[in-house]
């Protein structure tokens, strides 16, 4: 007797447009102590499907059109708004990906915790307390009795998340719904909490479902793995079937866009195009200063793909940032193509910068929204007068095709694109000044797996072509490994360690190092 | 070269972010109907000296006030003035005022919150902290003062009203400059090199405008009814021309005797002022970002 089984699930939305079919007709089981993953990219219906489970899509626009849940012998679907409240919190717990967003920033986190339990169970306040250090200490925060007293933004994100996994505890739930509990994490941390959440899950003996868009996240915990797209399972099965058996094309497309194996070793013939010395940035203070970046010195040659990792804090997007001049840089010098940058003002910056361009991280941010793609690319060809006004169509153009975009979208505006597009167009823009070095700053980790892939496919070929240098920039170490030429390993504003590919996933000389690589999720499954 | 001619005249073209709120304001009635009012009342106000029926200062003593009639539609004055031109009158100057003085609040309150936002630092502390002054200062006094000094006349109005107003607008265009300048594609154009006065232009101006512009048609109203006001205490207009405020005064005095002396020019000035605040509102939920479809 399967703990939840839902059968033939469908949820529409209705908006001006008509009619949308978000889940459309799905059917799966939860057992008693397993975890079932489900996996599909933003839009595939996964967490409306969750979400609907528990009345929790606004209706309307939202729209249940048929199918059952049973949860325990009684239909989800079919019950009260009471009913659900009853259920929601005391059988059925939520865990969401953002920790920040999730818990109240005016109340200690102990008066969140012990809220469900005094509302669902009517304990003293007391015995909730009591109740809740206990499950702080099991989730594995530090000296529960201080910090249940403290407010949510005196903990890091990943204390944040296990105070959340503690609350969606406290009431002894039968069925966990986790969505994408670790996205928002470093990989580090993110190791930890699957590790945390694999471990409660058994002890508790409880059902669990997981919401991810990543397969490899969790390659190592699922039993069960349900693939969606379009708002269908197409593929559903154990473990094993998945990941070494994989049938359905979408299933297959998903695994092997996860990024694995390296590049060959680089033949480093080229002359030194990048030069970083002592590169410091402190933040605050003099006296006692943050130092977000402290005495890094590196160096790209021409052509090189360097990566940087680093998790959050490590100082790598400032590193970048600060290359380019978007950010201050507090000493060392910085020394590209033989002329040193920092001091750098007036014309002879804008001459450099010609010669520089970024790609930021979140496409959704990085183009002008009031602005045509024909507008974005034409502005830094005509500014640099690479293109005058007769030929500056032609260019565009040109690169429309570079970056894989249609010509007749150019004069379409960025909210008319899909994510995986708008990063097509800023490559583009970054790529107009056939600039000799690039940045580009975690380009990919705001995007689907399977667009991941082909933009860092099209950034690997574009590299190629234009004779870039790259500094590729991300806390993903798969990812990098599968871009770069060499990677350094940044913690906390220091460079750790720095080597190819295969050095550092075959033989890591730093502590750190290996914990990243730990870290990396799947990591045994996929090897 | 003809080739690429052709493919940008077929390319499709895209909806821009003001086509979509356009769209979506066009869906909103109560501000349709805002935005046709407001558009008669300034054709109107254009065409008055042709379509008036009377002089604006053509008396009739004899006349007297009398109530609305097949000849006077809205009635007379007590000076036998034909009230229906009056307002067409008044509301001349009551829309100019509200759209002029508008306008320079507009024009110097962006320049100067745009600047200051994207400056920051130093800059933004000194200009933020004038604008701060200027706030403090009893604006009724400042506006007292500016027209004893230099003399009743309209065009001062229009100034010293806008010069009180711009410090609400700077302020907005500071937050909004401030928020976006946070952005990637502000710093993508600073990467590209572009000089800071284009970024400023084509790349922050544009984006903060939505605010802007609502908060513009808000303003609009409230110069209006600060005109009325100075008119009512004698510092605005001065006969024999006038404006809804000035016109409302004196019907006010006689509000007893001859009731629709106040009665049509106060409708005007409601139904102007439902109006931009009908097209304010409908405004803000048609440029809120977040209404807009993904």
């Amino acid at each position: 007797m399967a703990l939840l089984s839902v059968d033939d699930l469908k949820v529409s939305f209705v908006g001006r447009a008509g009619v949308t079919r978000a889940v459309d007709g799905i059917s799966f089981t939860v057992e008693k102590g397993q975890i079932t993953a489900i996996i599909g990219e933003s839009g595939s219906g996964k967490s409306v499907a969750c979400y609907s489970l528990l009345g929790l899509v606004p209706m309307p626009p939202g729209r249940i059109d048929g199918g059952r849940a049973l949860f325990e012998d009684r239909d989800l679907l079919a019950m009260s708004e009471r009913e659900l409240r009853e259920v929601r919190g005391r059988d059925i717990a939520m865990v969401f990906q953002d920790p920040m967003t999730c818990l109240n920033p005016y109340l200690r986190i102990g008066e969140q915790l012990i809220e469900p339990l005094v509302y669902h169970q009517r304990v003293s306040k007391d015995e909730a307390r009591k109740r809740a250090l206990e499950l702080l200490e099991e989730v594995g925060i530090r000296d529960p009795a201080t910090t249940i007293d403290n407010y949510p933004h005196e903990f890091s994100g990943g204390m944040r998340q296990r105070v959340m996994i503690a609350m969606a505890l406290i009431n002894e739930p039968k069925l966990l719904i986790a969505d994408e509990p670790t996205t928002a994490l470093d990989v580090t941390i993110q190791a930890q909490i699957l590790r945390l959440l694999a471990d409660l899950q058994k002890k508790h003996d409880i059902g669990v479902i997981f919401i991810s868009h990543d397969l490899a996240v969790v390659a190592d915990i699922a039993d069960q793995i349900a693939v969606m797209e379009k708002g269908r399972i197409v593929e559903h099965g154990n473990r094993q079937k998945i990941f070494h058996g994989a049938e359905h094309p979408y299933t297959r497309k998903l695994l092997a866009a996860i990024p694995a194996g390296s590049r060959p070793a680089p033949e480093a013939n080229g002359d030194v195009l990048v030069d970083v010395q002592r590169l410091r940035t402190w933040f605050g203070d003099p006296a006692a200063p943050v130092k977000a970046v402290n005495d890094v010195s590196f160096s790209a040659r021409r052509g090189e793909v360097l990566g940087l990792v680093g998790e959050s804090g490590s100082g790598k997007s400032t590193i970048g940032r600060s290359l380019l001049r978007l950010a201050p840089v507090t000493g060392g010098s910085i020394c590209f193509d033989g002329t040193e940058l920092t001091g750098l003002e007036g014309r002879a910056l804008k001459a450099m910068r010609r010669r520089m361009q970024m790609i930021f991280q979140d496409p959704f941010a990085s183009l002008n929204p009031r602005m045509t793609v024909y507008d974005t690319l034409a502005e830094p060809l005509l500014l640099h007068r690479i293109a005058n006004r007769r030929s500056v169509e032609e260019k565009v153009l040109k690169l429309m095709d570079d970056v894989g975009l249609a010509r007749a979208f150019v004069r379409k505006y960025p909210h008319e694109f899909s994510g995986g597009q708008r990063q097509r167009i800023a490559i583009g823009r970054a790529l107009a000044t056939r600039p000799d070095f690039v940045v580009a700053d975690e380009p990919v980790s705001a995007l689907d797996v399977t667009i991941q892939a082909q933009i860092l496919d099209l950034m690997l070929e574009l590299g190629k072509e234009y004779g870039l240098t790259m500094l590729f920039i991300s806390h993903d170490l798969a990812v990098v490994r599968h871009i770069a030429d060499r990677i350094i390993v940044l913690f906390r504003g220091e460079i750790v360690e720095e080597g190819t590919g295969q050095q550092l996933f075959e033989a890591p000389q730093e502590d750190y190092t290996r914990r990243l690589l730990d870290s990396i999720p799947g990591r045994g499954l996929l090897a | 070269m003809s080739d690429v001619a052709s493919t940008l005249e077929y390319a499709e073209a895209g909806t821009s972010l003001w086509q979509d709120a356009w769209v979506r304001l066009r869906r909103n009635r109560l501000a349709v109907f805002g935005l046709v009012v407001m558009a008669t009342l300034i054709v109107l106000a254009l065409l008055t000296p042709w379509i008036a029926p009377y002089a604006y200062d053509a008396q009739d003593l004899d006349l007297g006030a009398t109530p609305p009639s097949a000849a006077h539609w809205l009635g007379t004055d007590v000076f036998g003035r034909d009230m229906l031109t009056q307002i067409l009158y008044g509301g001349r100057i009551s829309l100019a005022v509200g759209f002029v003085a508008t306008a320079v609040a507009l024009l110097i309150g962006v320049t100067w919150g745009a600047i200051a936002g994207y400056a920051g630092g130093k800059v933004d502390a000194v200009m933020m902290r004038l604008v701060d002054i200027l706030y403090a200062l009893p604006f009724m006094i400042f506006i007292v003062l500016l027209m004893v000094v230099f003399g009743r006349n309209v065009l001062l109005l229009f100034l010293a009203i806008g010069a009180v107003e711009w410090l609400t607008m700077a302020r907005i265009m500071r937050g909004q400059v401030q928020s976006l300048r946070q952005q990637e594609f502000v710093e993508a154009a600073i990467s590209i090199g572009l000089p800071t006065t284009t970024i400023i232009r084509r790349h922050l101006v544009p984006n903060a405008l939505g605010p802007i512009i609502v908060y513009t048609t808000l303003t609009i109203p409230q110069v209006m009814l600060l005109e009325a006001f100075l008119s009512f205490l004698g510092l605005g207009i001065q006969p024999p021309q006038t404006s809804w405020g000035l016109l409302i005064s004196y019907g006010a005095e006689t509000m007893e005797e001859y009731p629709w002396l106040l009665i049509f020019p106060g409708a005007a000035l409601t139904l102007t002022l439902f109006s931009l605040n009908f097209l304010g509102d409908g405004l803000r939920d048609a440029l809120d970002v977040r209404g807009a479809k993904d």
